[in-house]
């Protein structure tokens, strides 16, 4: 595509149950940090899994302007973590947004111009406050004590607050994140599950690229912590049970892997056309080269043994990017941890990469994270931006084990030194049949 | 050169029918699609009434094949049959060289109901009257014994562009934005910028959604958005008119062909119009309220008219988002002015969202299929149910009769609650 621009990625924010901020966040992923410990935030000792990836404390003052406060009680918690996500990258895209002239962190004016900065965010089906929730359908009952529509009609209804609609519209994420930093381009919301954020960068990167835009928010986040979000799972059959070791519970790719565990975060990446990065002496962590995506056309809601769907989304990011899948020096992988999907994504990445997978150093970073939803795929990028950053191929906690059919070179010892010039980053929805990969590579003039 | 996109096939499932021209002749009639609610008991809800599909079956689309899609949602059976429809029509059935990793889905496909009854019952007999909290534990294990795994799947807003993608064997790009109300609009336009770069030949795109249950109705009752108008349902949506009082909430699914022209052109397709502009804004202004100068709308309508390459002048028909509620009647109508200066009460506008009411996530679909066949039919629908004029809306609403007019191009808007703005232009396809 001769005509395109050339886009570079000049922030990372990170919100996850390891750390909030990219720095944090690397720090807890080389020091082998897990974030899975048993859910506190309210009594899971009826699920089956009772473990997950929570936040520490998250505060939306700490992220928005002083009047923009109020809106937090309209905010559910995925959309505090993409606020939160947001505010952090521009900080380290060194932005100077109306966020933070706003709170008096940055000089007026801003250094990018409203009208050329936009946004692609991943949500999820944002689950309503059950709390909330079961507490006002409690008071709609009928002489019998049963839930009655017609009493939740009349007056059961009015226990909810008047904008209580607008905590969980997926969209609102992307809403709340370009109304604190004043991003008036185009603004999409993906919702594909759990390949959200790598499909949202990736039309990020064609925005800007065509020169929609110049600056993009892209990412994603959700929150899987609650007791809805839990029991979809549950019946889903995805989550690993509880056991003494909740740290042990999520195992990509290894032989004993028993199911994924519910974390709830996200990030937004600073997506950023290459004359403007320039422009601004911004800071480049690499360069977006590619990206692929497919659907699976075998079954909409189970994994493809084949992984066929997975391997298109590769072999059509590696196309865009030009590159061979020989120059891919690391493979940041989804691996969940299901005995099912995880199977698809080896077979996906046989496929492609053939004899040379257990030459090319890999990453999945599950076992210490857990699944995030429409979040996950941002802090997998995460992890594979730093790791190139620094040459570092990062711990793969609990993938000792591996699958006998497993070609991937994970790491799951110490971190060591190798050289990443070309990156690739695949996702797929869990359900829904979406694949999507993206090639990143070291920015060089 | 740059890559033209044509719709070579369109169909839709509405609360006024399910295919093209009896529902195109009903809203050329100005007949309204709404009545009480009849899918769940809203009697002693504030809006008792709704556009809501009927007499819906999959199987009249599908066959035997209806029986694979049997646990799906009632969005993705509309989009289903919405794609069934359009997509024999584009010629698509009989040609089996398609390159399928050519063929992709981008939808506007929004969230399926909960599973409303087993969710109460859960919520009731988990909830601790005593200590004004919910017990999770008994909660859990009521929803694990009255939960199906299947019918909480089915409720993603991506199962819709997945179910599409397994039946009609679309194993290229495909994505599900949910934008609000202007989602299946901006599907389209991502859609054809997805074509014009040369990532997809073919994209099944447009919208499904279903916001009529209970949760969906009491979401849009709190923020006082719905009209209440129980008494006189099939006039309650009023767009423009100054007695409107809100929206009416419809449902359904559009789902458009979108294809590269010499694509087309190869394969002898009959190419109904071509998609030669989009353009998307944010307001970036507040959650609750549209910029009040319209910012992001004017943005919006002034990208895809350059994106086009048409000025308002070869604009002859506007497909307004007109919802009916105070504020976006009031503030579209501004945009339009400010757009269209002296021009503006000279365009044909209509919000076919008086006969249809409002399908969130899907109405730009269905607005879009409408700019569609006022091209091919050189008729205009009216704005029904438009009796008072509002000072604050003093433009050509084409009030509750159709017109001839000749159209050759057109301009749709949508307009997603929280500022995600997106218009496109449809133009009369010649070489």
């Amino acid at each position: 595509m001769p005509d395109e621009r050339r886009v570079v990625i000049t922030g990372l924010g990170l919100v996850t149950s390891v750390g909030i901020g990219v720095e944090e966040f690397w720090d807890a992923v080389i020091n082998r940090t897990s974030g899975i410990k048993r859910i506190e935030s309210f009594d899971a000792s009826g699920l089956q899994s009772g473990i997950g990836g929570e936040l520490p404390d998250l505060k939306v003052p700490d992220f928005v302007p002083k009047y923009y406060r109020k809106s937090a009680k309209v905010m559910a918690r995925d959309i505090q973590i993409a606020v939160a996500s947001a505010y952090r990258a521009v900080k380290d895209a060194g932005l100077r947004t109306k966020c933070l002239i706003d709170r008096g962190e940055a000089e007026a004016p801003a250094n990018i111009n409203s009208t050329r900065f936009g946004a692609n965010i991943g949500a999820g089906s944002i689950c309503a406050d059950l709390h909330e929730l079961a507490g006002a359908l409690a008071t709609a009952t009928d002489e019998n004590n049963e839930f009655s529509l017609k009493v939740w009609g009349k007056e059961g209804m009015r226990n909810l607050t008047p904008l209580w609609l607008l905590k969980f519209l997926p969209n609102m994420l992307a809403c709340h994140v370009t109304i604190v930093h004043d991003a008036q381009a185009p603004s999409n919301t993906l919702t594909c599950g759990e390949a959200s954020s790598h499909l949202a960068v990736g039309e990020g990167f064609r925005t800007v690229a065509r020169g929609d835009v110049d600056v993009c928010f892209c990412g994603g986040a959700e929150s899987k912590i609650n007791p809805m979000g839990m029991m979809r799972q549950q019946l889903l059959e995805r989550l690993a049970p509880t056991d003494d070791h909740p740290e042990r519970a999520c195992r990509p790719f290894a032989a004993d892997r028993r199911g994924t565990v519910c974390a709830e975060g996200g990030g937004l990446i600073i997506l950023e056309s290459l004359d403007h990065a320039l422009a601004r002496g911004a800071r480049m962590y690499a360069e977006v080269v590619g990206f692929g995506a497919s659907a699976n056309t075998h079954d909409w809601a189970s994994p493809d043994p084949s992984g066929g769907g997975i391997a298109a989304a590769l072999k059509s990011a590696l196309g865009d990017a030009g590159s061979a899948a020989g120059a891919i020096d690391l493979i940041g992988t989804f691996g969940s941890g299901t005995v099912g999907h995880d199977a698809s994504e080896m077979a996906a990445l046989d496929t492609v990469f053939g004899n040379r997978l257990p030459d090319i150093p890999a990453l999945a970073i599950k076992g210490a994270l857990g699944t995030s939803g429409a979040g996950s795929g941002a802090i997998d990028l995460a992890a594979t931006i730093k790791a190139m950053q620094h040459n570092t191929v990062p711990p793969s906690l609990n993938t000792e084990n591996l699958d006998p059919s497993c070609q991937l070179k994970l790491n799951s010892g110490d971190p060591y030194d190798a050289p990443i010039k070309q990156a690739i980053s695949v996702a797929y929805a869990m359900g829904g049949g979406q694949n999507a990969a993206l090639v990143l590579q070291r920015y060089e003039e | 050169m740059r890559r033209r996109i044509v719709i070579t096939g369109m169909s839709w499932v509405t609360p006024l029918g399910h295919d093209i021209e009896s529902v195109w002749q009903k809203l050329l009639a100005g007949e309204s699609g709404v009545t009480p609610t009849a899918v769940f008991d809203a009697s002693t809800f504030p809006t008792s009434f709704s556009a809501q599909v009927k007499d819906f079956s999959l199987e009249t689309f599908l066959g035997e094949d209806a029986q694979r899609h049997a646990g799906a949602s009632r969005n993705t059976r509309f989009a289903l049959a919405a794609c069934q429809a359009a997509w024999s029509g584009a010629g698509l059935h009989a040609l089996d060289q398609l390159q399928s990793d050519r063929v992709g889905v981008y939808l506007g496909g929004g969230e399926a109901a909960i599973d409303f009854d087993n969710f109460a019952a859960a919520a009731v007999g988990g909830w601790n009257y005593d200590e004004n909290k919910l017990n999770t534990v008994a909660w859990a294990e009521i929803a694990q014994a009255r939960f199906d795994a299947i019918c909480e799947l089915e409720q993603d807003p991506n199962l819709a562009a997945g179910h599409i993608a397994v039946q009609f064997k679309a194993a290229g790009p495909s994505f599900n934005t949910l934008t609000a109300c202007a989602a299946s609009t901006q599907a389209m336009g991502e859609a054809t910028r997805l074509i014009r770069r040369g990532d997809a030949d073919v994209m099944i795109s447009g919208g499904t959604h279903s916001m009529v249950h209970p949760l969906g109705v009491t979401g849009f009752n709190l923020l006082t958005a719905l009209s209440t108008r129980n008494d006189s349902c099939e006039t309650a949506s009023r767009p423009f008119d100054r007695t409107r009082d809100g929206f009416v909430l419809g449902e359904g699914a559009a789902i458009l062909i979108l294809e590269e022209l010499e694509h087309a052109q190869k394969r002898g397709a009959n190419i109904l119009a071509e998609v030669s502009g989009y353009g998307s804004t944010a307001d970036a202004f507040r959650i609750t309220d549209i910029h009040e100068e319209g910012r992001g709308a004017v943005a919006a309508m002034g990208l895809a008219m350059d994106d086009a390459g048409v000025t308002i002048d070869d604009i002859d028909y506007i497909s307004a988002h007109g919802t009916g509620t105070e504020e976006n009647d009031k503030i579209e109508t501004l945009a339009i002015r400010k757009v269209f200066g002296e021009r503006a009460k000279d365009v044909p506008i209509s919000s076919i969202k008086s006969m249809l009411g409002h399908l969130i996530a899907a109405a730009g679909g269905v607005e879009l299929i409408t700019c569609v066949l006022a091209i091919r039919d050189g008729m205009v629908p009216p704005t029904t149910n438009y009796v008072t004029p509002d000072p604050n809306c003093e433009l050509d609403y084409v009030p509750n009769q159709s017109r001839q007019a000749a159209v050759t191009t057109a301009l749709s808007n949508s307009f997603g609650f929280g500022g995600q703005n997106d218009a496109l232009i449809v133009r009369a396809f010649s070489d």
